[in-house]
């Protein structure tokens, strides 16, 4: 260290260059095995958008299917069950939806395409469980009076509303995310690529 | 520690990295460790091609751990089939190979670096027979290092199984039947093994684990006090003369130069070589013509179908050779004990050579011809018993397995004698340098 | 140091016998496969060969779909053309037989594909060699099951499934194979078939074999210049040691 003044030019350039090259080369080494670590081939094809065939869904019901290992909602929502959706918004965290849970498309009143067809991921923004429906009033789902249908977190007692809005002093920070979506056709959803595929 | 542990702490220039590097150092051996290590560490200057395995070693070392940490968070040790009907291993590694990205490069370097690591260290084992570097005062290096080995061999027995292919399973069957031929505990012993009547789940799971936890850690600590032991004493070099005998007012042997800079330069040299030649094979012949990726062993295990030839991988034929060179009874005991016997002893006797060599001079450049016809005839049987391991049983090989194993236990046997016998040539008293 | 050189020597013609013992021990006489590795066009033809003859009994788990699209496939084609026994284009070859079924009418399970050319490979010669001399080789034999064997893989649990191609081969006097009844195809386009339905099974033994040695080559680039630095750096650094 003490005769870092005394070397020469030439010596110094060489030392930096070989540093430079071999350290380049080291980064190039590392991607590979940085990008092991990515998801592999077997998760991408488990991970692919799903096909769902809504033709059979009665209004007011609902279907989970599986994207990505998560479960998502389809829900059918009657007339009377959008109504609740205006009412509530005093009472929900976010009413306008301007947290990006959501697609462009779906930032409105109902958070979906078409009105009554919700499609939500069905895992609660606070710490990951999967929420319960309760879609009938307070007294019969066993919830306060003023219920008016939407999902409960067992886990830690978040409350949603049937658009996945999150009511105001939960634990949950952010409403239900609703995953990129298309309609095929006018019965068939693909869950998980908004966009027509190459 | 190396023998001048007297090291000046470090005192900082003042700026902010000089002031941390002071508070380590006064509480860590830092400055100790890099100067006793590299940057006053005194190795000879007149290493030549042979000295750069040990460094090489110590590399593919590393390539073997960091590529194995990557791959055991994909591959699965389970024998039970999927859904296809393929063990659940084997079609884990194929799902490295073609799932995982980058799968296939980080497996290929696994792969070849298991034989790379061979090599080197075949290579690194003939220098000290070369150079006699196990005599005094370095005995206890050469004994890690034939314990580092073993371990080594070990390592990879215990690997070969885990791909699950054919030749996994039927190598791992006849090794582990070896144990069988212990009299009165050898059976009870190698159902203990397996854990199993046959190489099953139980056995890939145990191997598993001594393959990525145990024997890695038992690895990694003798290297360490192979390096420990060598920085102790000081490096042997190509004229076998110790350069500690002349040193300057300072202490500091005439003969010697630090290692750093000027082998870290040298050692990177021999390290790009290496690596190209490493990149050769990795991404142009990974199979290394069925030697290195045996062929058969892109089949999945079969418990009910032995592949028609079973050898085991190249690095262990020579050992297999001798054991199949035993084929007498004697002492009331079975050839197949005795070949165990044999297999053992023709690595474990490395151990002995400190004490058998007698000659006057240590490097190959001053011994008499009865030394150096000795180390061909071995080095040559060496060869040829790896080449018999790879074929079938034949009646020819057999025989010349036979004189081969006979020639390869007398080069350590008559060592005693032979050593002391014969002529050489008289040390200098300094290395020669160009 | 004349013995070292001797050394050398001897080293060089200890590595060279095993090669040279190994060729005269050749046990089985195979016929060179063409190499089709650079034609997709063979390869794509190869894949279509291979989803209608083999796939009903054999899988090719190892690989999935969507691979195919690197055979200058596109997912339409795949789907369209080649997707019988699966949804998604991420799946895997499989077979729609469960393999335990499979044994219990076969007798054997139809073996796995996926790395056929990589497993049959042998001192006799390559995996596409064997195989394209194994499509070849089957001959009408009475005496099997299957009325069906095989020269290079004798009393072989497969029928001829190309024989409608090919036509039928008997064994002459001589051991030798001759064409009995002759299928769609003459013997050069039959012959044309197999190389390319070899090349492909060549192909999903490691379909990342291309890439790996185009990366091979960059490497092996870049560590010619990362040695001809270290190499004047050691050089630079020796200058001082007298």
């Amino acid at each position: 260290m003490s005769n870092e003044g005394k070397m020469d030019c030439g010596r110094r350039r060489l030392i930096v260059a070989t540093a430079a090259v071999g350290g380049a080369g080291a980064l190039a080494v590392l991607v590979p095995f940085v990008s092991t670590m990515l998801p592999s081939e077997r998760a991408k094809a488990a991970g692919a958008p799903v096909e769902v065939d809504i033709s059979k869904l009665e209004p007011g019901q609902m279907v989970t299917v599986e994207w990505r290992g998560k479960p998502v909602w389809i829900i059918n929502r009657t007339q009377a069950m959008l109504d609740t959706l205006p009412q509530l918004d005093g009472e929900v965290a976010d009413p306008k939806s301007e947290r990006k849970q959501q697609p462009e498309y779906c930032t409105n009143e109902h958070r979906s395409i078409k009105p009554e067809i919700m499609v939500a991921v069905g895992i609660c923004t606070h710490l990951g469980c999967s929420p319960t429906h309760k879609f009938k009033s307070g007294a019969e789902e066993g919830m306060t009076a003023e219920w008016k249908g939407g999902f409960l977190c067992p886990c830690h007692g978040s409350t949603f509303d049937l658009a996945g809005r999150v009511f105001k002093a939960k634990p949950a920070p952010t409403n239900l995310e609703v995953p990129p979506h298309m309609y095929l056709s006018d019965t068939r959803i693909l869950i998980g690529e908004d966009k027509k595929g190459a | 520690m190396a023998a001048n542990t007297n090291f000046e702490k470090y005192k900082s220039d003042g700026s902010l990295a000089g002031n941390v590097l002071e508070w380590v150092d006064a509480r860590f051996p830092a400055t100790a460790m890099w100067k006793g290590h590299l940057s006053e560490y005194y190795a000879p200057k007149n290493f030549n091609f042979w000295y750069f395995f040990g460094s090489l070693a110590l590399l593919v070392l590393v390539i073997q751990i960091v590529t194995g940490i990557f791959l055991v968070m994909h591959y699965k040790p389970d024998a039970s089939l999927n859904a296809a009907g393929i063990p659940v291993a084997f079609a884990s590694v194929e799902y490295i190979m073609r799932d995982v990205p980058w799968g296939w490069l980080v497996r290929y370097m696994h792969s070849t670096g298991a034989s790379a690591f061979f090599i080197v260290v075949y290579l690194h084992m003939f220098r000290g027979l070369l150079y006699g570097s196990y005599r005094q005062p370095r005995e206890l290096i050469w004994v890690f290092g034939v314990l580092i080995f073993l371990m080594l061999m070990a390592e990879a027995f215990f690997g070969y199984l885990l791909p699950w292919g054919q030749m996994s399973f039927w190598g791992a069957q006849v090794i582990v039947n070896l144990f069988g031929a212990i009299p009165l505990i050898g059976e009870p012993l190698s159902i203990w093994v397996r854990g199993d009547f046959v190489i099953g789940d139980a056995t890939l799971n145990r191997f598993f684990s001594f393959h990525v936890i145990a024997i890695p850690l038992v690895l990694i600590g003798l290297v360490a006090a192979h390096i420990l032991a060598l920085h102790e004493v000081g490096s042997n070099n190509p004229d076998g003369v110790e350069i500690k005998k002349h040193k300057d007012e300072k202490g500091i042997p005439l003969d010697g130069i630090p290692f750093h800079p000027y082998y870290t330069v040298k050692d990177i040299v021999g390290v790009v070589v290496f690596l190209m030649v490493f990149s050769l094979v990795l991404f142009f012949a990974p199979e290394g013509g069925g030697y290195f990726l045996e062929y058969n062993n892109f089949f999945p295990a079969d418990p009910l179908k032995t592949p028609p030839h079973i050898a085991p991988v190249w690095y262990f034929t020579p050992y297999y050779s001798v054991l199949r060179a035993m084929v007498w009874n004697f002492f009331g005991l079975d050839a197949k004990f005795w070949g165990v016997v044999g297999m053992g002893a023709s690595v474990v006797v490395f151990a002995f050579l400190p004490w058998l060599d007698r000659s006057p001079v240590k490097s190959i450049r001053y011994r008499g011809p009865i030394f150096k016809s000795f180390l061909t005839i071995f080095v040559i049987c060496f060869f040829i018993l790896g080449y018999l391991g790879t074929q079938p049983p034949s009646f020819w090989g057999e025989k010349i397995s036979q004189v081969c194993t006979v020639l390869y236990f007398a080069f350590f046997l008559l060592m005693p004698w032979y050593s002391k016998i014969d002529k050489y040539k008289p040390e200098p008293e300094r290395v020669t340098w160009k | 140091m004349k013995t070292m050189r001797n050394l050398k020597s001897l080293f060089a013609a200890l590595l060279l016998a095993p090669t040279l013992a190994l060729a005269s021990g050749a046990a089985l006489h195979l016929d060179k496969a063409p190499d089709v590795s650079g034609d997709k066009a063979a390869l794509q033809n190869g894949a279509k060969l291979f989803v209608n003859y083999c796939l009903n009994c054999h899988g090719a788990s190892a690989l999935r779909y969507n691979k195919l699209m690197d055979l200058g496939l596109t997912e339409q084609q795949i789907k369209d053309n080649l997707m019988f026994n699966a949804e998604k284009i991420g799946q895997q070859m499989t077979v729609s037989i469960n393999p335990a079924e499979a044994k219990k009418w076969f007798g054997v399970t139809p073996p796995d594909l996926s790395l056929v050319a990589r497993a049959r490979a042998s001192a006799d010669g390559s995996g596409a060699d064997w195989l394209y001399t194994y499509l070849r080789s089957f001959y009408k034999d009475p005496a099997r099951p299957t009325g069906w064997n095989n020269v290079i893989f004798p009393n072989v649990g497969m029928p001829h499934i190309l024989f409608e191609l090919q036509g039928e081969q008997a064994l002459n006097a001589e051991h030798h194979l001759e064409l009995a009844t002759p299928g769609k195809l003459s013997t050069a386009e039959y012959d044309k078939q197999v190389a390319d339905l070899v090349g492909f099974l060549v192909w999903m033994g490691e379909p990342q074999a291309g890439l790996r040695k185009q990366i091979g080559i960059a490497v092996l680039v870049f560590l010619s210049i990362l040695f001809v630095l270290a190499y004047a750096l050691k050089k630079e650094y020796w200058k001082d040691i007298h």
